[in-house]
């Protein structure tokens, strides 16, 4: 019963093997899988946390860069829909001994993956992938390029908590240059209809950034009172190492979300944050645990995103299957 | 000796300034002259229909042998040098070992001598093993006969090294050949910085990285009198102030690949690595400047940077997959279909840049028809159509972005020293 009411009612149909980005899927494919999650995130508020649709087949994740949310994000996903689930990682991997990265997948693919999870710090591994091996690819995070499920379920916590996204003003904050969040976050949001604003220090925003379609800022506390949404992207410290801005104290000063910039904001502003947040760099404790923070509603949501995703690209494969 | 009588050709010496109907006559190992009288020769080629050419000349290749021979050899890079119409090419110095003493360069002669394609004139390195640190033996690189200086790919970042290195090479009058480009404004780069590699998220080379060294090759040229030639030229600021510096008088001649001329970076749309390449394709600004270039003559040269990798190299993660195309066997169709049949240059312009133009900066006795000169000809056929297959390349390697491509022309015969090397 569940696979069936798990359907949605959208007139879409998913016509993808791949989920290579958010830069070539239209709004429709997008809130496909908004619905499909939410469908799932309904099921589960039901108590309907186990569900058959994709038994017997095996999801792989291959993970050639560390993360731990993510992954287990995906683990738990495919697992909820009763896949085999194998887990790879590049450390204790045969990646060590030489071997290239379309031979680890394709040794993966031969244990029978019906779907590879990969992230990898290149921009592109993905589709390289999928030009090799016959197993539905998910982007987990491609370098600097996209982070597909990331970006989705930003939109989908947006959504969840505004009721729609059109017409929205909503702030990516930080280094703009070194995120696929942001650029998967600039593709499903500007497709959706909101308006983007990327904000940052001007060494991390890339050339030509606005020819995305979306607004550069480089005043936080300008731009504050237009915002319907922030999405405070996470500052690696090694960024500032390699000469890109002079400390992490100058940073949270300027494009920090504390309570002060909460109290200029609309009262309704929805902050989000990608994590692993940096308390008190990014954003201070009050704001990230505060009534506005919807941060660990993405973590949750990050579950049913990756259900819909994992789901709809094998409909697409086994169109028969029940 | 033995006469050759090339009969009926168009015969385009752009060093002679001549495009006209007539016959070659080549004795041994010279050129006697066109339409020089020849009542019994020993041989007779009919070219009609064809354009008869000094021999191609590519100013910059890798033939990777000794050291990389699972991508070239010199065997290989020279067959592939005929098949593209090449009688002669410059060899860079980036093999392993680095052509930094004078056994690896006389090495690199001999094999070329052993293979008996195309003529091979093996660049000495400017600094030992490439390093920029100190300078390569260059005395001794030139008794063995090494005609110019270059450190390959890698840019001789340091000013005073380049420096000193133009004026030790001004002692024989040999130019260093600089890869243009600050190498810390490209680290870990893969494509053009700009629009699409913002969209892309892939690392950008800035076109400043490349007019910054340019400047400064120009600055120490006029410093020390040397002669620097600028190795695969790719910007708009380049360009300008090459032209100036020229109209300067001052000793400088640069080079431009034809996949400069024909792609943008807009390709790397695909995540392809064939289109990895240094310098990375630019965008339709810098290539009309390039065209530009060709055209008034600051560009003398179009070379095909010949990077042959083994295509367990390209087909891996782009960050991890070396630059380069595979170029000899392609330049000359994607020249003739690209550039000439478009009508951005004369037949007379672009064969002066694989010819003329190369010869006078290694300071070669080719490149001309002129009598005396050294019996290199190539005979294209200009109505060919074909499409370029990279399976049927004499290259080891076929990393190209060209496969599939619809061309017009290609070499039809190519004549070393006299001899008749290659017939398609």
């Amino acid at each position: 019963m569940p696979v069936a009411a798990a359907v949605s009612a959208s007139t879409v149909k998913w016509t993808r093997k791949h989920l290579l980005g958010l830069e070539e899927l239209s709004a429709e494919e997008i809130t496909l899988i908004l619905d499909q999650a939410e469908e799932f995130k309904r099921l589960a508020s039901r108590g309907e946390t186990k569900l058959k649709a994709l038994s017997g087949t095996v999801v792989a994740n291959l993970f050639f860069e560390n993360s731990t949310r993510t992954k287990t994000s995906f683990s738990l996903a495919a697992k909820r829909l009763s896949a085999d689930t194998i887990d790879f990682s590049a450390g204790g991997s045969s990646l060590s001994k030489g071997e290239t990265f379309i031979d680890t997948a394709r040794n993966i693919e031969a244990m029978g993956a019906n779907q590879v999870v990969v992230r990898h710090s290149t921009p592109g591994a993905p589709l390289l992938l999928s030009q090799h091996v016959n197993a539905s690819i998910l982007n987990a995070g491609d370098g600097t390029h996209e982070h597909p499920t990331q970006g989705l379920l930003d939109v989908f916590s947006i959504r969840e908590r505004v009721g729609h996204v059109k017409g929205l003003t909503v702030a990516l904050v930080g280094d703009i240059l070194h995120s696929r969040v942001a650029r998967s976050n600039i593709w499903g949001l500007t497709k959706l209809g909101a308006h983007v604003i990327v904000c940052g220090p001007a060494t991390l925003i890339p050339p030509h950034i606005e020819r995305l379609g979306v607004e550069v800022a480089h005043n936080f506390d300008s731009i504050l009172s237009r915002c319907d949404c922030v999405n405070l992207l996470r500052i690696q410290f090694e960024r500032q190492r390699s000469g890109l801005f002079p400390s992490i104290t100058e940073y949270s000063h300027l494009f920090g979300m504390n309570g002060d910039r909460l109290k200029k904001s609309k009262s309704d502003i929805v902050i989000l944050a990608p994590g692993p947040i940096n308390r008190g760099v990014e954003i201070t404790p009050d704001v990230a645990d505060g009534r506005n923070s919807v941060i660990l509603d993405q973590v949750t949501n990050g579950l049913f995103i990756r259900m819909a995703c994992l789901y709809l690209l094998h409909q697409q494969q086994n169109p028969t299957a029940v | 000796m033995a006469t050759l009588l090339i009969r009926g050709g168009r015969i385009i010496d752009p060093s002679q300034d001549v495009d006209r109907v007539g016959d070659l006559l080549l004795e041994g190992k010279r050129i006697v002259g066109i339409d020089a009288p020849c009542p019994n020769p020993d041989e007779v080629i009919d070219a009609r229909g064809l354009i008869v050419s000094p021999g191609l000349i590519d100013l910059h290749v890798s033939l990777r042998e000794p050291g990389n021979e699972e991508d070239e050899t010199i065997a290989t890079g020279t067959a592939a040098a005929l098949a593209g119409g090449f009688t002669s090419v410059a060899c860079m110095s980036d093999t392993r070992p680095v052509v930094d003493n004078r056994s690896e360069a006389e090495f690199i002669m001999i094999q070329g001598e052993r293979a008996g394609n195309a003529h091979v004139f093996p660049l000495g390195a400017v600094t030992k093993n490439n390093a920029g640190q100190e300078l390569a033996e260059m005395g001794q690189l030139v008794e063995a006969g090494v005609l110019a200086f270059s450190d390959g790919r890698t840019p001789v970042a340091n000013a005073e090294i380049m420096r000193r290195a133009l004026q030790y090479a001004s002692m024989w009058d040999r130019p260093i050949f600089n890869r243009p480009q600050v190498p810390e404004l490209v680290q870990n780069g893969v494509m053009h910085d700009g629009f699409i590699s913002t969209r892309l998220g892939l690392r950008g080379m800035p076109a400043a990285a490349e007019d910054i060294m340019v400047g400064r090759d120009i600055a120490l040229c006029e410093l020390t009198g040397g002669r620097v030639h600028l190795m695969c030229i790719s910007t708009e600021g380049a360009i300008d102030l090459i032209r100036r510096a020229r109209e300067r008088g001052l000793r400088i001649s640069t080079e431009v690949t034809p996949h400069q001329l024909l792609l943008t970076d807009q390709v790397m749309d695909t995540f392809d690595s064939a289109y990895k390449v240094d310098p990375p394709l630019r965008t339709e600004r810098h290539i009309a400047a390039c065209i530009k270039g060709l055209q008034d003559g600051t560009i003398e040269v179009i070379c095909s940077d010949h990077q042959p990798h083994s295509p367990e190299k390209k087909q891996r993660e782009l960050d991890l997959v070396p630059f380069g195309i595979a170029g000899l066997e392609t330049l000359l169709p994607l020249c003739i279909t690209g550039l000439v049949e478009t009508g951005y240059l004369t037949w007379s312009q672009f064969l002066s840049k694989v010819t003329i133009g190369p010869a006078r900066v290694l300071n070669l006795n080719k490149g001309t028809l002129r009598t005396g000169a050294d019996a290199d000809v190539t005979l294209i056929n200009p109505d060919v159509s074909w499409t370029i297959d990279p399976t049927q390349f004499r290259s080891k390697s076929r990393n190209t972005p060209f496969g599939g491509r619809q061309v017009r022309g290609r070499a039809q015969m190519v004549i070393v020293n006299g001899q008749v090397r290659y017939r398609a």
